[in-house]
């Protein structure tokens, strides 16, 4: 006689009528693929855990939002903001798609130029731009966009040393009806700031001012946001020209559009709340077409969405290292990824799908991480069905941030794979191993040895 | 380890007990167990049983088993 698969036995009080901070139950269905390849084949392969990329979903979302902007307005390019994830596998994947690159940093150019994005298409953003690192966007012809006078003086300096004309645009804070305010970033619309580094760009004629950039925020729920926004740089771009008589090449949006992530304590999940690539582009085209440019004038849009291009095409999977129950009666399961593979975990409520058949029977239950530290909560609060020491899970939504602001503390980096169009998975990033880790260590000569 | 006789138990994992009031629910497997309770069997039976019917080894049923039966004494199941 064949056995029957085994669940752990569980016994769940009843309160009826009451949804709890467990939120409403729902059916779980196991996720046992990602496009076509078997959850326990890519672990058996790979190791656990593994983040795994779909390139297919990828290629979709990036479609999915050109095709929301393109379709409302006629000028529309997108630039991959390589910080929310700069694995070069997919970052070419944006840019075989047509996107530019964003950086925030040199690493970041030197990674976007290394991928063959040529120079006057990577836009070079942040307050961390040291001399050198301007003098190398110069040559390059890449759009720099100044963050403070500082830089904008250093500019005018190098333009004069490199006999150059840098190619900038000034990055623009403003108050779009949305708090927090982001207004440390750039020169601020409403006090006059922007009009003074405008104007400083302008009499200096040292520099080509080329654009406007802003970034309102992250995780923007509102789209009517962006329409402001979008009319604010209108606004500041046809003056230029009736002050100057010069025209500006393109507003740049940023990004900051929601992902379908639930945010922590959110009693809606993303999914239900998220604005579409469609609403953020009708309030973005509608305040751009209304604002009076010329039709042959009207501006390049350029766009540097982040989370809601890729948070959809990465996976962590991972597995169940042990279960315990806690002091008051919660089922606290220990898996073998935390919060240093996990860093959104500080603050979305992942969706977490068991990779197995399981029953429909849910129990509450803590999810932790395998670090040796009270803050590896990865769910505080979470219905699954019970798992058992061994079993594997998949956690959604994990491609923006996570596999770059992953730590390595405690424990070395896993493999990322990507599967590609036809099902075949490619190593993108192997494991770490020790002697990577200890490549940048040096030991000085009298602590090499010792006697214990 | 017994059963309180308030307690009634249906086939599909549903189990009230009706001298408080309280209901839950149980999976297959927990239902399973909650009968042999019932009927009497001590754990050592109880986690024969349930190997015998489950692909499980020995220990992880034992551990299992005995961390539903303090589930039941922290609902005040069990006399
Ligand atoms: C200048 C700039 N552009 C784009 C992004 C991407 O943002 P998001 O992931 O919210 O779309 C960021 C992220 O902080 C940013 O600072």
């Amino acid at each position: 006689m064949t056995k029957l698969r085994y669940e752990r036995p569980v016994i769940k009080a009843l309160n009826t009528g009451v949804t709890n901070k467990f939120g409403a139950q729902q059916g779980f269905i196991p996720h046992t693929h990602i496009d076509g390849v078997a959850v326990k084949d890519l672990i058996a392969e790979h190791g656990s855990p593994l983040f795994v990329i779909s390139e297919k979903t990828l290629r979709d979302t990036y479609r999915k939002a050109k095709s929301a902007f393109s379709t409302r307005y006629p000028n529309v390019q997108f630039a991959w903001s390589y910080k929310t994830n700069y694995m070069n596998a997919v970052c070419n994947v944006f840019h075989q798609e047509g996107s530019w690159g964003e950086v925030v940093s040199r690493f970041e150019y030197e990674k976007a130029l290394r991928n063959g994005v040529p120079g006057d298409k990577i836009i070079f953003n942040g307050p961390d731009k040291t001399t050198d690192d301007h003098r190398v966007a110069i040559a390059n012809g890449s759009p720099i966009h100044i963050d403070h006078l500082d830089e904008l003086y250093s500019l005018i300096e190098l333009s004069d040393e490199m006999d150059k004309r840098p190619r900038v645009a000034i990055r623009i804070n403003m108050d779009t009806g949305i708090q927090p305010m982001w207004d440390r970033f750039g020169f601020n619309y409403e006090n006059g700031q922007a009009w003074d580094a405008i104007n400083k760009i302008m009499h200096s004629k040292k520099l080509d001012l080329i654009g406007l950039h802003c970034h309102i925020g992250t995780y923007m729920l509102a789209a009517q946001a962006y329409g402001v926004a979008a009319s604010k740089m209108a606004d500041l771009a046809l003056n230029i020209k009736k002050k100057f008589g010069h025209s500006i090449h393109y507003l740049d949006l940023g990004g900051g559009f929601a992902s379908k992530n639930t945010l922590k304590g959110a009693y809606l999940s993303g999914s239900d709340v998220a604005p579409t690539f469609a609403d953020y582009a009708e309030h973005i085209s509608t305040a751009l077409l209304n604002a009076g440019f010329e039709p042959d004038e009207l501006p390049l849009l350029i766009l540097e969405t982040g989370r809601a291009m890729v948070d959809d095409a990465g996976y962590l999977l991972g597995s169940v290292l042990a279960n315990k129950r806690l002091s008051d009666g919660r089922r606290a399961t220990i898996l073998d990824f935390g919060v240093n593979l996990m860093f959104t975990s500080f603050w979305y409520e992942h969706t977490i799908s068991p990779a197995q058949e399981c029953s429909q029977y849910a129990e509450d239950a803590v999810l932790y991480g395998p670090l040796c530290m009270n803050i590896d909560v990865i769910r505080e609060n979470v219905k699954l069905p019970p798992l058992n020491k061994g079993d594997q899970v998949v956690v959604h939504r994990v491609g923006a941030y996570n596999m770059t602001q992953w730590m390595q503390f405690i424990a070395l980096r896993p493999r990322i794979v990507m599967v590609d169009l036809d099902s075949k998975v490619h190593l993108v990033r192997d494991s770490e191993d020790l002697d990577y880790m200890m490549h940048l260590e040096r030991v000085p000569e009298h602590l090499k040895s010792f006697e214990l | 380890m017994r059963l309180k006789k308030s307690i009634a138990i249906s086939e599909n994992g549903f189990v009230f007990n009706a001298a408080r009031g309280d209901s839950f629910s149980t999976n297959p497997i927990g239902l399973f167990i909650l009968e042999m309770i019932k009927a009497g069997k001590d754990t050592k039976v109880v986690q024969q049983e349930v190997t015998n019917k489950y692909a499980i080894d020995d220990s992880t049923a034992e551990r299992d088993i005995h961390d539903f039966v303090k589930m039941l004494k922290q609902y005040d199941l069990l006399d």
